[in-house]
């Protein structure tokens, strides 16, 4: 009867008002961590606890306006270092969702990915690999992709062998107040439309701040992405990235590199200590068959940034007898000069080395040269706003 | 225990007015009955004998998932049936349910582990994972998943001793998951139509109809039919519920789907999207005619968690699946990548 009764009960279940659902720390932390889950409400608050919760399997969130609050991101740790199974640590797949105060460490894949997730917020999050750069680490520590209105704020990333902070396919992206340090590529935007990547530090990566444009993938970005006011400093880790990955061709002591995007403008920040370059901006060299697919960097402007130290260990094929050629160091900006006027390449950054070379063409066929950039007026710059709720969830 | 169970269920079923039959309101309401019991789809659960409405069904070329047993139930309420479709799943109504029960035999005697019940409401696919309980009498519900301990030998005879993993809601979700919608999969007139099934639920009035010319996939292990059939039905199967434009691994760009015409959304010489180290040391997801070089084999032959395809339900190599991919792409004409 008792079973018949709950029954009942559920049938006549009602939506409640939002309520906070609390996990705290200890045994059977998996089961219970993923029934709070599965049992939240949209408007509910999944509350973690602070300590340590030892996870086997990648946790999944698909109910829509969820919070997942901890106690901070060095007080509430996720730690995935027994992992079994599941391509990442925590997947979210549903709208409005806020990440907030805790830290993922040690995911055998990805640490937070959020697919189709619009409107979502990360905020104080740390994504950790604890032991280090390692090719063994996951590819991406936080990694929204196809989504629209993307807010990461305040996050940490540490020791991803791919991107530390990664947007893909996605729309309307602000990529604010973060650290990302110790991956091969600090943060990277990919195929996607009208992002804000500003006030981060981007530092002993491989690469700092990654802005790309790819074939072959079913989203292609509208551009538009900002970089500014970030420190971008000191990326000087060799670069662990498995071959094969887009990333493993990044050469160490890359500050900011555009490759094959259009209208990104990277404006007024601190960059110093990049041994290849303080900003690279380059062709997709490689053989492709996306008909339609654009290889060239378009309407790039680099102005009022603080270039420090750079050039002084290039680490391109080629890179070591450029400089020798150029008096010991390369100039902080590097361009492939690969599509020519076309590019549209201005600003008062400089000087600029440019290497004037025919798309996919070896090396040894570059004809370098030191430019200095126009600086006309810039264009209209494409503004975009992230919903307010998304800016309240935030603060 | 026992007495209550059966005074529930005669409750049950008066309420319903059908004393022998499945409880439709177990399917059909929204919330996660507690017991597999609950739903009356067997009418003996330790001998796992199905109710009489339910027909048991294979597929011709069935997802691989760590070697176990799979016994599949469907289900349809009094007075329906499937409408027939060449490609998508049968059309099934609300109130039909999928019934599949994984387990290992041990000297000939099959062992439950879990039930995955799909239960079409009318908010959608509803998936719930039921683990069964040691004596194999009922099985509980188990929204978040668990993991279980197993040991078996494969059909070579090599033993295994692994965490078995029961998936967690969402986790079905993600493979049946299409443009966000809960789907069946294998429910398929191309995967069901061997050994006069689907002219046995025509028969049966199941199946509104069934046309000369139903599709049928290549069985993976049936050497007298074509490799390249076989290879990509079992790609379709294992791979396909997410690499599809509308699915999981819609963002990969790699879609294994029967129907794909375009040779680099098939994989070859397809770059990796967001591969990270899943694609180790390798260029390309299939570089013809060299299985080695191929991230997509080199993944199947994986069971770290950070590289293994699938994603899920793996934690040994199909070996067999890997030696006809294998062959297949050993198979491929060998030729430059394409400018």
């Amino acid at each position: 009867m008792l079973r018949l009764c709950a029954f009942a009960a559920m049938l006549a279940a009602t939506p409640a008002l939002a309520k906070d659902i609390i996990v705290e720390a200890g045994p059977n932390a998996q089961e219970r961590l993923q029934s709070a889950l599965l049992d939240a409400r949209p408007g509910d608050t999944v509350r973690i606890g602070a300590g340590r919760f030892e996870l086997t399997d990648g946790l999944s969130l698909d109910v829509n306006g969820v919070t997942v609050r901890g106690a901070g991101q060095l007080r509430t740790v996720l730690s995935f270092k027994g992992q079994l199974g599941a391509g990442e640590g925590l997947l979210v797949t549903s709208d409005d969702v806020v990440l907030r105060d805790f830290a993922v460490e040690d995911s055998k894949g990805d640490g937070i990915k959020s697919k189709g997730a619009d409107r979502i917020v990360y905020k104080n999050i740390r994504v950790e690999w604890t032991g280090g750069p390692k090719a063994t680490n996951g590819a991406y520590g936080v990694y929204p992709v196809e989504s629209g209105d993307v807010l990461i704020d305040g996050v940490t990333v540490m020791g991803a062998s791919d991107a530390g902070i990664y947007v893909g396919q996605s729309n309307r992206i602000i990529v604010r107040n973060s650290v990302a340090k110790y991956n091969v590529a600090g943060i990277e935007i990919e195929n996607s439309g009208f992002a804000e990547v500003t006030n981060n530090l981007a530092t002993h990566n491989t690469g700092g701040i990654l802005v790309f444009d790819l074939p072959a993938l079913p989203n292609r970005g509208a551009g538009w992405i900002t970089v500014s006011g970030n420190r971008v400093i000191d990326n000087d880790t060799p670069n662990f990235a498995p071959p094969g990955n887009i990333v493993a061709t990044v050469p160490t002591g890359t500050g900011v590199l555009v490759m094959a995007e259009n209208d990104v403008t990277v404006t007024a920040n601190d960059l110093s200590g990049n041994g290849t370059a303080n900003i690279m901006v380059v062709a997709y060299r490689k053989p492709f068959e996306d008909k339609g697919y654009d290889p060239y960097p378009r309407n790039i402007r680099l102005s009022g940034n603080k270039h420090g130290r750079a050039g002084f260990a290039p680490a391109m094929p080629g890179g070591a007898l450029l400089a020798k050629m150029l008096g010991g160091t390369l100039p902080p900006v590097f361009w492939d000069g690969t599509g020519g006027d076309q590019v549209h390449l201005t600003g008062d950054d400089g000087p600029v080395l440019t290497l004037a070379l025919a798309l996919g063409a070896p090396l040894d066929t570059a004809k370098p040269q030191l430019i200095k950039l126009d600086n006309p007026i810039p264009p209209p710059w494409q503004t975009f706003k992230l919903p307010a709720s998304m800016e309240a969830a935030a603060k | 225990m026992k007495a209550l169970l059966g005074a529930a269920a005669l409750f049950a079923a008066a309420l319903l007015g059908r004393p022998t039959g499945v409880n439709d309101a177990a399917i059909t309401a929204e919330g996660w009955p507690a017991h597999l019991s609950d739903y009356a789809f067997f009418t003996d659960l330790k001998a796992r004998a199905p109710a009489p409405r339910l027909v048991r069904y294979t597929l011709e070329t069935p997802l691989f998932s760590d070697y176990a047993e799979k016994e599949r139930y469907l289900y349809l309420p009094e007075g329906s049936r499937a409408k027939y479709d060449p490609d998508k799943p049968l059309d099934l109504p609300v109130g039909a349910a999928l019934i599949k029960t994984f387990g290992y035999r041990t000297n000939g005697v099959f062992k439950p582990l879990e039930t995955r019940v799909l239960l079409h409401r009318a908010t959608g696919w509803t998936p719930i994972p039921y683990v069964w309980n040691a004596e194999g009498t009922d099985a509980d519900v188990r929204r978040a998943g668990t993991r279980i301990p197993v040991t078996f030998a494969d059909p070579s005879g090599e033993p295994h001793s692994i965490s078995y993993a029961v998936p967690n809601q969402n986790q079905c979700k993600d493979c049946h998951g299409l443009a966000g919608q809960v789907v069946p999969i294998g429910i398929k007139a191309r995967y069901l139509n061997h050994g006069g099934q689907l002219e046995q639920l025509l028969a049966a009035g199941m199946l509104d109809r069934l046309p000369a010319d139903a599709p049928r996939v290549a069985r993976w292990d049936d050497t007298a039919a074509p490799l390249d059939q076989r290879a990509r039905a079992w790609l379709e199967i294992n791979c396909a519920h997410c690499h599809n434009p509308q699915g999981a691994a819609s963002n990969s760009g790699l879609f294994l789907d029967l129907g794909r015409a375009d040779p680099e959304q098939r994989g070859l010489f397809k770059r990796p999207t967001a591969a990270g180290r899943g694609a180790g040391t390798r260029d390309f997801d299939i570089v013809p005619g060299d299985p080695e070089a191929s991230i997509l084999l080199y993944r199947m032959q994986s069971t770290d968690p950070g590289i293994a395809m699938p994603e899920l339900g793996r934690a040994t190599v199909h070996k067999e699946g890997v030696a006809l991919v294998r062959q297949w792409i050993e198979s491929m004409p060998k030729s430059p990548p394409a400018r």
